[in-house]
C-alpha cells in the first residue's frame, strides 16, 4: 500500500489495536521515555519534528503545546479530535481501528507534555465500530497498567475517556467540540480565549487530531530531527491521504509530505477508473478549492497548495472524472454544508442555504445568466464573516468551482442542461424568442 | 489605558473595553442585533463587522477588545461591504411583511436596510417557512420567521431572569427560537425579551396590533409598582383615539438607569398603567345623597368638604395619607394637616396577602413612595392605620379623609364597612373607584400617576421624577392641587402653582431633600446625600439619549 514502509502503516498491518501486537512492535517504549522526560523536553522534541496539525488547520504541534500556561492552578486537559466528518476524509477511522495503541501512546506522551491527567477522545457518532475498538483498547491498557493511577508503573496518573458525538459536522471544530463535550449544544466559541488558555470546562486544553497524536510516539522514539527529515521543508514526517472518487484504487495512503497530487492519483490510487480523463480534483476534503487537471503536479503540502489557491486541509483527495457534472458536485457539497451549518451566526446560517437553493434551481434547469455571479456574491458574503471556519468551508468550494469551471456553470445557467462529456459538439436547443 | 483610533478619531478607554463600546464613546453608531450591554457577548449576528488594521478579516466590534494603538475603520469599503452582506443574509429568509408587522417603525432590520443596505434583492428562491404566532407565554407571542436568532431573549432568560425557558433548536437556516419542551415563557420578567428583540419576532400580547409605534409618544417616568422605582418610558397614544380601545397609555418600556433597574422592569410593574384608563376611573367630584351619587363641580365639592372640616374639632378629623402619593402631594398634605392641627393621621397599610417579591427588582413593598412618606413625616408603621380604623369604629371620628387606599385590601371587609359606617363624613380622594370609595360621602377625583408631574423616593432614598404623559382624565387633579383647593376656605394658604414650586419648597424646608431640584434629579434621579458635583459629573457622563432610550441600544 505504501512505499518506504511509512510510519504508522507497519503498525496498522500488525493489527495494533491489540496490545500484544503493539508491544511486539516496540509499542509504549516511547511513552516510557517521555514519562522520564521533563514536559519542556517533550515539547522541544515535537517542535523540532515540524509536526503540523493533520486535522486540517496545519498549526505546528509543538508550538501549540507550548501555549499551555505553566503556572495555571487549573487542571489541564488533552482532547483528541476524532470527529472526522469532512467529506472525502476517512484516514482517522483507519488509524483508530488498526493503530489504536499508537494513538493511546501518543496520548500518554502529549498528556505528559502538557501535564494533563485526563484525556478525552471525542469520536464521531457514526463511527460505531471504531468507538468500540477504541474502548476495547483503552480497557486493555487500563488492565495492563498502561493507563490509570500509575501509567506504565510511574507516578503519573492519566485517565482516558471516549465520548461519542451525536452526529454533527460542526463538532469537529475544536471549540464546538469542547461545547459538545461539556454537554452543551455544539456551537463554536468566539476566540480568543483560545482553548490552550480556556478550553474544556474553562481550563487550559490542547485539542489535537487523531493522526497528529498517533505520530508522536515515533517522534519520541526516533527524535524530532529524524521525523523532520522525512517530510518537506516545513512539514515533518508523513501523512495519510484519503483518496476517493473516480480512481481505480480508492483508499488510505501514508506518504511523505510533498508527494505530488499526480503521483497520489496515478501511481498509488491507480489512475482514473475505466480509462476516463480526469476532469477535476479536490485536494484536501470537500471544503478545499477544486483543481483542474493541469494543476495536479502540485506538491501536497500546506504551502504548495496555498500557493495555487487551494489547501491541503485533511488531505482528502477526491478525483472527478470527465462524465461528472460539476454543478451537481457543488450542489451536493453545498447541501452538506447547509445541512451541517450550526445556525449560530448569520452569514453561514442563511448563506449556506441560499447557495444550495441557487444550485438546486440551476440543476433543475431554472438557472439564469446572473447565477454564477450570484453564487460568487453569496460566497463572498459568507467568507471571512463567520464565527468559525464552517462558513469559509462552504464558500471556498464555490469560489473554486465557479472560478475554474465557470464555462460549465454558465452553460447550465444559459441552457438549463448539463455540460459533461463531449460538450463542444452539443448544440443548445432553440428557445422561443432566442 | 489603551488608545484607539476609530474613523480618524482617537479616544482613551478602560482596559477591556470593546471596539463597539469605544465607538459609542466617540458617538459612532455601529449596527448591532445580538450585542446588548446587559447580556453576555456572543458575536453571532455579525452586523457590527469593522475593518481593523493589521487584521486580515473583518472583525466583530462587539467582541473585539481594544488594544493600545488599534486603528479601526467603520466606514471603509471592506467594513461596509461586510455589513451589507450580513444584512442581506439576515433578510434572505425574513418575511417581507413589514406592513403588518407589529414591530414596523422600530425594527432594526428596516433601519439598517435604509442605512447600510438598499440593494436590489438577488434572492429569487423560496424562503424557509417557520411558525407564525406561536404563543410563548402569558404575555409574549413569537413569530419564528421574523426571528434573526440573535439569542438576546435566550440569554436574557439564562442570565437575567435565570428561568431558562428558551433555546435555539435545529440547525442552519432551519434553526428556530422556541421554548424548551414543556416550558412556557412565564417568568416575572418575560416581557423584557420583547423589549430587547431587535426585530418583530417577539411581540407583546397586550400591545400587539393595538397601535402603530409612530403614533406613540414616549415620556420618561417612574414605575409605581413597588419601592424599587424602575425608570420607565410611558408610551401614549392620544391622536388616534380609535386605536387600542381608546386607551391613552398603551404600554410601558423600561428605561436604562444603571443605579436602579439597568435595562429591565418586571411584568407586574409593566401592567400597572392599566388603572389609568380603566372604567373605574373617577373623573368628576361627587357627593352622595342617600344611595345616589351626584356629580358636582369642584367649587361645590370643595366648599361642602371644607365646611365639614371647619365645623369639626381637629381631634375628630382623621387623615389617611398614602405611600402611593408623590413627595409633592405628601409635602402639601403634611402642611395642610399641620396647620389644621390634625393628629389622627395614618398612612401605610399592610396588605392581607404577602406581596410578590424577589431579590432582583421586585420589592415586597408594592408602594412607590413609602420612603418619601417617612421623610415627609407621616407614620410608616402599619399600626397607625389599625389604630385609625379602630378610632373610626369607636366613633371618635367625625370626618375622615382617605387618600387612594382601598382599606378592604388590608382589613377584613366587615371591619372596614362597620368602621366607616360610624364616621359621619368620609371623603375619598383617589384616581379609581374601589370598595372604600363606595363607602364614602364625598369623592374628589385625583389624577393617576401617568398624569402627574412629581417625584417618588425609592427604597434606597433615590428621588426620581415622574413626568406627565397624559392630561388628567375629566376633572381629575393632582392630590397636592386638591389639598391646595381644600386649604383655601380653611385658611391654609398653599401658594404653589406648579409641582416644581412644591418641590422647591420641599427642598428648602425638609433637610432630607436639601440640595435637590428637578434639574439635579434629571432623568436618572438624585440619590439622597449625593454631592452636587457627583450629580453634575453623572449627568455629563450620560450615554447620549439616542443610544440609551432606543431598545436595541439598551
Amino acid at each position: 500500500m505504501t512505499p518506504n514502509g511509512g510510519i504508522l502503516t507497519p503498525l496498522i498491518k500488525q493489527n495494533c489495536q491489540i496490545l500484544r501486537n503493539y508491544l511486539e512492535a516496540g509499542g509504549y517504549a516511547a511513552a516510557r521515555k517521555a514519562l522520564a522526560m521533563a514536559p519542556d523536553e517533550i515539547i522541544s522534541e515535537v517542535t523540532k519534528s515540524n509536526l503540523r496539525g493533520l486535522g486540517g488547520a496545519g498549526f505546528p504541534t509543538g508550538r501549540k503545546w507550548s501555549f499551555i500556561p505553566k503556572n495555571s492552578p487549573k487542571p489541564k486537559y488533552l482532547v483528541i479530535n476524532a470527529d472526522e466528518s469532512e467529506p472525502g476524509t476517512f484516514k482517522d477511522r483507519y488509524i483508530i481501528v488498526h493503530a489504536t495503541h499508537a494513538l493511546l501512546e501518543g496520548i500518554i506522551i502529549a498528556a505528559k507534555a502538557i501535564e494533563a491527567h485526563a484525556a478525552y477522545i471525542y469520536i464521531r457518532g457514526e463511527y460505531v465500530e471504531p468507538a468500540r475498538v477504541l474502548q476495547a483498547a483503552i480497557d486493555e491498557a487500563y488492565k495492563n497498567g498502561i493507563l490509570g493511577r500509575k501509567v506504565l508503573g510511574t507516578d503519573y496518573e492519566l485517565n482516558v475517556y471516549v465520548h461519542r458525538g451525536a452526529g454533527a459536522y460542526i463538532c469537529g471544530e475544536e471549540t464546538a467540540l469542547l461545547e459538545s463535550l461539556e454537554g452543551k449544544k455544539g456551537w463554536p466559541r468566539m476566540k480568543p480565549p483560545f482553548p490552550a488558555i480556556e478550553g474544556l470546562f474553562r481550563c487550559p486544553t490542547i485539542v489535537n487530531n487523531v493522526e497528529t497524536i498517533s505520530y508522536v510516539p515515533a517522534i519520541l522514539a526516533n527524535g524530532g530531527e529524524w521525523f523532520a527529515q522525512l517530510g518537506s521543508e516545513r512539514n515533518g514526517g508523513y501523512r495519510f491521504y484519503s483518496v476517493s472518487g473516480h480512481v481505480n484504487k480508492p483508499g488510505v495512503y501514508e506518504l511523505p509530505h510533498g508527494t505530488t497530487l499526480r503521483e497520489i492519483l496515478y501511481t498509488h490510487a491507480g489512475g482514473i477508473r475505466n480509462g476516463k480523463q480526469l476532469k477535476a480534483v479536490i485536494p484536501g476534503g470537500s471544503s478545499s478549492p477544486v483543481l483542474r487537471p493541469e494543476e495536479i503536479d502540485v506538491r501536497m503540502d500546506v504551502d504548495s497548495l496555498a500557493a495555487i489557491g487551494s489547501m491541503i486541509g485533511s488531505a482528502g483527495v477526491i478525483a472527478i472524472d470527465e462524465d461528472t457534472c460539476l454543478l451537481e458536485v457543488l450542489e451536493v457539497t453545498s447541501r452538506f454544508y447547509h445541512h451541517e451549518s450550526c445556525g449560530q451566526c448569520t452569514p453561514c446560517r442563511e448563506g449556506t442555504g441560499w447557495l444550495e437553493k441557487v444550485l438546486a434551481r440551476m440543476h433543475r434547469g431554472d438557472g439564469n445568466r446572473q447565477d454564477p455571479d450570484r453564487l460568487w456574491d453569496i460566497a463572498t458574503g459568507i467568507m471571512g464573516n463567520t464565527i468559525c471556519p464552517l462558513g469559509d468551508a462552504a464558500a471556498m468550494p464555490v469560489f473554486g468551482f465557479v472560478k475554474k469551471f465557470r464555462e460549465e456553470f454558465e452553460a447550465h445557467a444559459q441552457y438549463g442542461k448539463c455540460h459533461t462529456g463531449a460538450f463542444t459538439s452539443w448544440q443548445p436547443p432553440a428557445r422561443p424568442g432566442a | 489605558m489603551p488608545n484607539i483610533t476609530i474613523d480618524g478619531k482617537t479616544v482613551e478607554v478602560e482596559p477591556g473595553t470593546t471596539v463597539i463600546q469605544a465607538a459609542e464613546k466617540l458617538g459612532i453608531e455601529l449596527p448591532r442585533y445580538c450585542y446588548h450591554p446587559g447580556l453576555s457577548i456572543v458575536g453571532q449576528c455579525r452586523i457590527c463587522l469593522v475593518e481593523i488594521e493589521k487584521m486580515p478579516k473583518p472583525q466583530v466590534a462587539c467582541y473585539t477588545p481594544v488594544t493600545d494603538g488599534m486603528v479601526v475603520h467603520t466606514q471603509s469599503e471592506k467594513a461596509l461591504r461586510a455589513r451589507k452582506d450580513v444584512l442581506e443574509m439576515l433578510l434572505v429568509n425574513h418575511p417581507l411583511d413589514c406592513p403588518v408587522c407589529d414591530q414596523a417603525g422600530e425594527c432594526w432590520l428596516q433601519e439598517y436596510y435604509m442605512r447600510i443596505g438598499q440593494y436590489d434583492s438577488k434572492m429569487i428562491e423560496d424562503k424557509v417557512k417557520k411558525n407564525k404566532a406561536l404563543d410563548l407565554g402569558p404575555h409574549v407571542m413569537l413569530d419564528q420567521e421574523r426571528c434573526i436568532l440573535c439569542t438576546r431573549c435566550v440569554r436574557f432568560c439564562d442570565e437575567i431572569s435565570k428561568s431558562h425557558e428558551l433555546g435555539i433548536f435545529n440547525r442552519g437556516d432551519h434553526a428556530e427560537l422556541a421554548p424548551h419542551p414543556g416550558k412556557r415563557l412565564d417568568n416575572l420578567y418575560s416581557v423584557n425579551t420583547v423589549d430587547i428583540c431587535p426585530v418583530g419576532a417577539l411581540t407583546e400580547k397586550d400591545f400587539r396590533f393595538e397601535a402603530r409605534v409612530w403614533y406613540l409618544e414616549a415620556t420618561n417616568s417612574i414605575c409605581p409598582g413597588c419601592s424599587t422605582g424602575c425608570n420607565i418610558a410611558v408610551h401614549t397614544n392620544t391622536e388616534r383615539t380609535h386605536h387600542a380601545q381608546g386607551r391613552r397609555v398603551v404600554r410601558l418600556k423600561p428605561r436604562y438607569n444603571p443605579e436602579v433597574n439597568q435595562w429591565w422592569m418586571c411584568d407586574l410593574g409593566r401592567y400597572s398603567f392599566k388603572s389609568a384608563d380603566d372604567p373605574s376611573r373617577l373623573t368628576v367630584p361627587m357627593l352622595r345623597q342617600g344611595e345616589q351619587w351626584i356629580e358636582t363641580s369642584w367649587e361645590v365639592a370643595i366648599e361642602a368638604v371644607a365646611q365639614k372640616i371647619k365645623s369639626t374639632a381637629a381631634d375628630r378629623v382623621g387623615l389617611w395619607a398614602s405611600p402611593q402619593l408623590t413627595n409633592e402631594d405628601l409635602f402639601v398634605l403634611k402642611k395642610f394637616a399641620g396647620r389644621l392641627g390634625l393628629t389622627r393621621v395614618a398612612a401605610a397599610l399592610a396588605p392581607l396577602e404577602k406581596p410578590v417579591s424577589d431579590n432582583f427588582l421586585i420589592k415586597e413593598d408594592h408602594n412607590p413612595n413609602t420612603r418619601g412618606l417617612g421623610l415627609a413625616g407621616f407614620p410608616v408603621e402599619t399600626k397607625a392605620s389599625a389604630d385609625l380604623l379602630q378610632q373610626a369604629a369607636d366613633g371618635k371620628l367625625a370626618v375622615l379623609l382617605i387618600f387612594s387606599h382601598d382599606l378592604s385590601q388590608s382589613f377584613a371587609a366587615d371591619a372596614v364597612t362597620s368602621a366607616l359606617a360610624k364616621v359621619p363624613t368620609v371623603i375619598f380622594i383617589g384616581p379609581n373607584r374601589n370598595a372604600t370609595s363606595a363607602a364614602a360621602h364625598f369623592i374628589l377625583p385625583a389624577a393617576a400617576w401617568p398624569e402627574l408631574d412629581g417625584t417618588f423616593t425609592n427604597f434606597a432614598e433615590r428621588v426620581q421624577r415622574l413626568r406627565r404623559a397624559v392630561a388628567p382624565l375629566g376633572d381629575a387633579r393632582p392630590v397636592w392641587q386638591i389639598v391646595k383647593l381644600l386649604g383655601k376656605p380653611l385658611g391654609v394658604i398653599l401658594p404653589y402653582l406648579e409641582s416644581e414650586d412644591v418641590f422647591a419648597a420641599l427642598a428648602r424646608e425638609n433637610s432630607a431633600f436639601a440640595g435637590m431640584s428637578y434639574a439635579t434629579i434629571g432623568d436618572l434621579g438624585h440619590q439622597r446625600g449625593e454631592e452636587a458635583a457627583a450629580v453634575k459629573a453623572r449627568r455629563l457622563n450620560q450615554v447620549p439619549d439616542k443610544l440609551r432610550i432606543i431598545p436595541i441600544f439598551g
